[in-house]
């Protein structure tokens, strides 16, 4: 790791000299709001690399203020009091909603929470006046004020997030409603905007991961398709575990995900529609294995790999049928393909050169451009939502990497190291990184990890039971 | 295309039917299964001792075969395997194979699909040298999803780095 360390910290200085570019570095006195922007923006363009990104919300006067020892980031302390339940009906919700925005916030690792305990001010009624000084005094640089209440069977939700050392509110007061069974969804909601009006950026917590549930002996597993929030909760079974199933893949509109099924016997191709819960085979060609599919953005088509007489190209086909085109036409063996934001390209892995490394090339096919040259071998390469960067897998040295590059195959990280570590997946706002994490030996499993694209915040994602195979949907509606 | 669809249907519905069946490795004393195969063609294994049985085939014969890593080339050791197999694949014109491609747990998953395709190819391509007419064989590939031994290390990765020929019913049968 002591390669992708000395990367890591050479991407950071070059971050902060862009930051100052992008006017960090102003002289002028501190004036709240942006100083609390300013705080978070400086930590998550360096964690990012892209600070062209950030820059609109940063072009204002406001201090450098960049808490960075070491590529450790104070995380910014915010107050949640528990939310007011403003009907009596409303009381255990309240509750629950507060946690899952502050488990939301606190899970980016962006954010800490300042305990109930040290509260000053108590927030008995929504419209109370903030004291300022009492949020001041321990340190909440944000403070977040909620109320919850039932309204003709609808769960209503309504929040204000308040600049503490500013004095002043962060943007309006937003109001949501509900059926109360998605009260999940309407916490998420509530955390996705706090999150996007303190980083400038899109959030992610109202997203689901659809993922293969694995049971069973190592040599027998079985594997069965699961739905769930992008958190852990409500987890949903979408196939049974007769056969084997792998890899799903959501459409740019959340509402199908490809996978591959063993169902017939061998590697086949299905779509399944979520609101339905109904799947059918994609057409094949007899003799042939077809697998690791992928939707194009406008959900129009499928990327994927067929195999025939023991080689495997590329081909695409509409989602409604028509004749499939061949992309790829080597004896090599060539998948994975992940599509470009906007679907004029496709990144993939292909072992022409001799070992497995990613290529890139148009949408329509031709000679592709080889991006990865570092040592070991490259796959299952992801293009993320912001189209900026390829998140892949690497194995070297007998060990498996999640990694990021460019997508000119530049400033490459590593951000995890392990036995075995395979198939990012980009959280909607293209920050965090979901992965299959599988331990060794006759008694190893899998296990559902995320890690920002910094490689810190590295962690399990809670399920069931043994997972593989995530993959994020964009961010629902 | 090699195979008439014929046989393709009636094949995938036989392996279908070995998918459906949890307990295929739990019943029937006697059956062997050296090989690790997964799917087993759905048919009746029979005795060891009876040379016209597949299980003759998988444990006498040797119905798999090994290969070095990230390779789908055959060793002499595996062609000899072949030779045999073609022989009695031949003698027995009423069965059918189908080869399972695998590979070790040291890669990603599409491309060790990728990879056990190339060596249940490298497979057929061989038997089919051997005078074994194509349309008896279909391939099949498990990437690193059915291991045979479950550590760890090189001494499992090895016996997981193989090509399976599993014996089925051929068409009127």
């Amino acid at each position: 790791m002591r390669h992708s360390r000395q990367k890591f910290a050479d991407a950071q200085r070059l971050v902060m000299r862009c930051a100052c570019k992008d006017g960090y570095s102003s002289n002028n006195p501190t004036k709240g709001t942006t100083r609390m922007k300013a705080f978070l923006k400086a930590a998550m363009a360096a964690l990012i690399l892209t600070p062209a990104v950030a820059a609109p919300a940063l072009a204002q006067n406001g201090p450098l203020r960049i808490e960075i020892t070491e590529g450790v980031i104070e995380p910014l302390p915010f107050a949640l009091p528990a939310f007011v339940a403003e009907t009596p009906d409303a009381t255990e919700m309240a509750a629950q909603i507060g946690q899952v925005i502050a488990a939301d916030l606190t899970g980016t690792g962006l954010f800490r929470e300042i305990p109930r305990e040290a509260h000053i001010q108590r927030i008995g009624v929504f419209d109370t006046p903030v004291s300022y000084s009492d949020w001041q005094a321990i340190n909440a640089q944000a403070l977040i004020v909620g109320g919850v209440s039932m309204q003709g069977g609808k769960l209503v939700v309504k929040f204000r997030l308040f600049d503490v050392f500013s004095g002043q509110q962060m943007g309006d007061g937003q109001q949501l409603a509900a059926s109360p069974a998605s009260w999940r969804r309407l916490a998420h909601k509530v955390a996705d905007v706090i999150y996007s009006r303190i980083t400038g950026e899109g959030g992610y917590f109202d997203s689901r991961v659809v993922y293969v549930a694995e049971s069973g002996p190592k040599d027998a597993r079985q594997k069965r398709l699961a739905v769930m929030d992008y958190d852990g909760a409500n987890t949903q079974y979408l196939t049974d575990s007769s056969t084997i199933v792998l890899a799903p893949r959501f459409s740019n509109a959340g509402d199908k995900v490809l996978y591959t099924t063993f169902e017939t016997g061998f590697p086949r191709i299905k779509m399944l529609d979520l609101a339905s819960v109904s799947a059918r085979l994609l057409p094949e060609v007899p003799g042939t294995m077809t697998f690791a599919p992928r939707f194009s953005p406008d959900g129009a088509s499928i990327v994927y790999s067929l195999e025939q007489g023991g080689n495997t190209d590329l081909w695409k086909m509409g989602v409604d049928g028509g004749q499939p085109q061949r992309l790829t036409n080597s004896p090599s063996i060539e998948t994975a393909p992940s599509y470009s934001p906007d679907g004029s390209r496709i990144v993939f892995e292909s072992d022409r050169s001799g070992t497995q490394q990613l290529y890139i090339m148009s949408a329509s096919g031709g000679e592709p451009t080889r991006i990865s040259f570092g040592e070991g071998r490259y796959g299952t390469p992801v293009w993320s939502p912001r189209g900026d960067l390829v998140a892949f897998t690497k194995q070297h040295a007998g060990r498996f990497h999640i990694g990021v590059m460019r997508t000119d195959g530049s400033e490459e990280r590593l951000l995890t190291a392990s036995f075995l570590d395979e198939g990012p997946s980009w959280s909607p706002n293209g920050r965090v990184i979901m992965f299959t994490r599988e331990s060794p030996g006759a008694e190893g499993g899998a296990a559902l990890w995320s890690v920002d694209i910094s490689g810190r915040n590295l962690k399990r994602v809670p399920t069931p039971g043994a997972a593989s195979d995530p993959a994020w949907s964009p961010l629902l509606r | 295309m090699k195979f008439a669809t014929k046989a393709v249907i009636l094949l995938a519905g036989l392996a279908l039917a070995a998918c459906n069946n949890p307990d295929k490795y739990a019943s029937g004393a006697g059956v062997v299964d050296p090989g690790g195969a997964y799917g087993d063609g759905g048919i009746s294994q029979g005795s060891i001792n009876d040379p016209n049985s597949p299980a003759y085939f998988a444990a006498t014969i040797g119905d798999k075969v090994l290969f070095a890593v990230d390779q789908s080339t055959l060793t002499p050791e595996a062609r000899s395997i072949l030779a045999g197999q073609a022989q009695w694949l031949g003698s027995h014109p009423a069965y059918n194979a189908i080869i399972e491609g695998h590979a070790d747990e040291q890669g990603t998953r599409e491309y060790n699909l990728a990879l056990g395709a190339r060596r249940a190819n490298s497979v057929q391509e061989y038997l089919v040298s051997q005078g074994v007419s194509s349309a008896r064989l279909r391939t099949v590939s498990y990437g690193k999803e059915r291991p045979l031994a479950v550590c760890s290390t090189e001494d499992c990765y090895s016996k997981n780095r193989r090509a399976v020929t599993v014996i089925s019913m051929g068409l009127g049968s």
